[in-house]
């Protein structure tokens, strides 16, 4: 296949059939249609985007609040950039802490080999033992110094990356939970009819609803000592009300793909006379995958939306957390940040959905050529 | 050579909200070792229903299927069928579809046994360099030949063809018939086939059965084919016992049309349509 053809199936897959008019018109295929599609998907799309940002513009400067103006789209770049600028000063203070820290533990570690050497020379065995005690303090000092952290506050980037990691705890726990119990309900019309009351009932409940019980229980059950625990307590509190809201999706969605196999299929498996592994793991599952991936980007989807609430309400960190004490702060810069905040939400999100959608392509044997 | 497969007074009877359809009554076919029967008929007349009982894919409401001495009840690889759509697993390669039913059939054959096994089935088939393809890849009329050799590779005691190249142009149709014959010629294995091709079916057979128009079918005449075997298309052409057959056959076929006809009031007779042109209900109760 040339290079071009990968391309386009590339970006087929991608879910951006909108850029192959731009690979064909490099190529010189049928340039005026190519255009023409140009026009129509991408430049349309980028006057759209231009008429809202002029409308905000103009709206923006109308609206006095106890704040100032609201920001204009102007402001709220400056202020992402000075979101970066922060970053990037902080990263460099801890920098800077690491390499003095560093040379102070290099002077420790010299004054340590000074007295062993002195040791080494001494006249009496007294004077030995007192200079080698002192080298061994030395080295301690040194050893303090080297573990020494530098206390900093997280950045604008450090919340992203927790809210990332956060969301994607929550959402492998609820996989965890929904692909197994998903299976079993469509394997199963028992086990669906027990499941399905549950099911009912707790997929509406709103996350503002599962945190209070979470964190309560959480709290009551993770009593390891911080210090030595692996995750703070925010973040399994966090993680698991995400599960909690995003399960359902990949749950009822896996159980459907279960359950309605191609009868065909079914068929041949009963013609080959599979036993129920070979039958579940090359048949039933595969067959679902689609299903369950279609689930699994909802819930990934849930999942986030869930998350900065979350943090909101319950001040773990994150973006939600920093939207929250944005709001508390009440600065001239307060409306600005949030709608970075805003914009930075709404790209991630953007970005999840496109992966799973890529993933999703990728399992899906009829749509995609495998090449 | 006593029977080998046996069909008694096979009986599908369905329940609908009108009350009992009686769709077969009374089935009865035999057939020797390394006979090839076909089976034609009217569409909807029930070809699929009883290759379906006989595959023990479809539930019977009285009679018996019997294969070598031994009453079957249940699907199971010693009857091999042969889908009309190829019903490849979209999700494994044309290998691993084939092996699929190899390492049920030979489960103790070694890694390398098994893969032997594959490969010299799809090599017959003629599939020998498709073997690492995904379905999609194939032609309509290369999936079917998959199936061929996933169905032959279970060696099994009896081959059940529903319409095997009912979906496929008549050029590859005829390139597969070629192909099925040999295969045959080679290994000798007791085969049913449901057709609407009276052409196919003298080509291919030993005996042609022909089914009475539902409701209530059952073996109407059979015909048998006095050509040898190993068989060629142009010979058999140029048999003028080939017309005398093919007539017969017609004129079975037009006569069930008479009588369906003086059955049914006139309204249905002009919208055939509504008779199900192919067999996936049979497949959804299956
Ligand atoms: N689940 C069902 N309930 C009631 N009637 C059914 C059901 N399934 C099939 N039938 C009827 O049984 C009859 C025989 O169907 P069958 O599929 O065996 O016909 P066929 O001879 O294979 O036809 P074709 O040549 O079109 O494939 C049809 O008239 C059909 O309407
Ligand atoms: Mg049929």
């Amino acid at each position: 296949m040339s290079i071009k053809q990968k391309i386009l199936n590339g970006l087929d897959i991608a879910g951006l059939p909108a850029f192959k008019p731009i690979v064909l018109l490099l190529s010189g295929e049928n340039p005026p249609e190519q255009i023409n599609s140009i026009l129509k998907f991408i430049v349309v799309p980028i006057i759209a985007f231009g008429v809202f940002l002029v409308m905000w513009w103009a709206v923006a400067s109308n609206i006095e609040t106890k704040y100032g103006n609201v920001p204009t789209p102007k402001e709220v770049a400056k202020e992402a950039g000075s979101l970066i600028d922060a970053h990037n000063e902080s990263r460099q203070k801890a920098k800077d802490f690491y390499i003095k820290q560093g040379e102070k533990a290099k002077s420790y570690e010299e004054k340590a080999a000074g007295f062993t050497q002195q040791a080494l020379a001494a006249a009496t065995p007294e004077e030995k033992t007192k200079l080698e005690k002192r080298a061994a303090k030395m080295e301690k000092m040194a050893t303090k110094t080297k573990n020494r952290k530098y206390a900093e506050t997280p950045t604008y980037f450090d919340q992203i990356v927790t809210s990332l990691k956060t969301v994607f705890a929550g959402f492998l726990i609820a996989s965890a939970i929904a692909i197994p119990l998903g299976i079993f309900c469509g394997l199963s019309n028992v086990f669906m009819a027990a499941m399905n009351p549950l099911i009912q009932v707790f997929k509406p409940v709103s996350p503002l609803a599962w945190l209070p019980i979470v964190m309560i229980i959480v709290g009551a059950l993770y009593t390891t000592d911080p210090r030595e625990a692996w995750f703070e307590k925010s973040f399994i509190s966090s993680a698991i009300t995400v599960a909690l809201c995003s399960l359902w999706p990949t749950l009822v969605n896996t159980a459907l793909g279960v359950a309605s196999v191609d009868k065909d299929h079914i068929n041949v498996a009963r013609v080959l006379k599979l036993g129920t592994f070979t039958r579940i793991f090359k048949i039933m599952l595969p067959s679902s995958l689609p299903y369950m991936f279609a689930g699994l980007r909802i819930s990934l989807s849930v999942g986030w939306m869930v998350l900065i609430a979350a943090e909101m309400l319950a001040q773990n960190p994150g973006l939600g957390k920093f939207v929250w004490d944005m709001f508390q702060n009440g600065s001239s810069q307060t409306l600005a940040q949030i709608m970075v905040a805003v914009f930075t939400i709404g790209s991630i999100g953007f970005l999840l959905d496109r992966i799973m959608i890529i993933l999703q392509k990728l399992v899906s044997f009829d749509s995609v050529v495998s090449a | 050579m006593s029977e080998f497969i046996d069909l008694v007074n096979l009986v599908k009877i369905y329940k609908t909200p009108k009350g009992d359809a009686v769709i077969v009554d009374g089935f009865n076919l035999k057939m020797n070792q390394g006979e090839f029967v076909s089976i034609i008929g009217h569409s909807g007349c029930g070809k699929t229903t009883v290759l379906s009982m006989t595959a023990g894919l479809l539930e019977k409401s009285g009679g018996n299927v019997v294969v070598d001495k031994k009453e079957v009840a249940g699907p199971g690889p010693d009857r091999a069928v042969v889908f009309q759509a190829p019903n490849l697993l979209p999700w494994m390669s044309t290998l691993n579809n084939v092996m699929l039913g190899v390492n049920q059939v030979y489960p103790h054959a070694s890694k390398k046994e098994r893969h032997q096994i594959c490969e010299y089935f799809l090599n017959i088939v003629g599939l020998g360099d498709s073997m690492h393809k995904m379905p999609n890849e194939l032609s309509g009329g290369m999936q079917q030949r998959v199936g061929i050799a996933r169905a032959l590779a279970l060696k099994p005691k009896m081959l059940l063809l529903d319409e095997p190249f009912g979906k496929l142009d008549s050029l590859t149709r005829m390139d597969l018939q070629d192909i099925l014959i040999k295969i045959l010629d080679k290994n000798q294995m007791t085969t049913m086939m449901v057709t609407h091709d009276v052409d196919e079916a003298i080509y291919l057979s030993d005996r042609i059965v022909m089914m009475t128009n539902g409701p209530a079918a059952k073996v109407g005449e059979i015909l048998e084919i006095p050509f040898e075997k190993p068989r060629t298309r142009s010979e058999i052409l140029e048999d003028p016992r080939y017309y005398e057959l093919r007539g017969r056959l017609l004129s079975f076929l037009e006569e069930q049309d008479h009588k369906k006809k003086e059955f049914k009031p006139k309204a249905k007779i002009e919208k055939p349509a509504d008779e199900p042109d192919d067999n996936s209900e049979i497949k959804k109760s299956a």
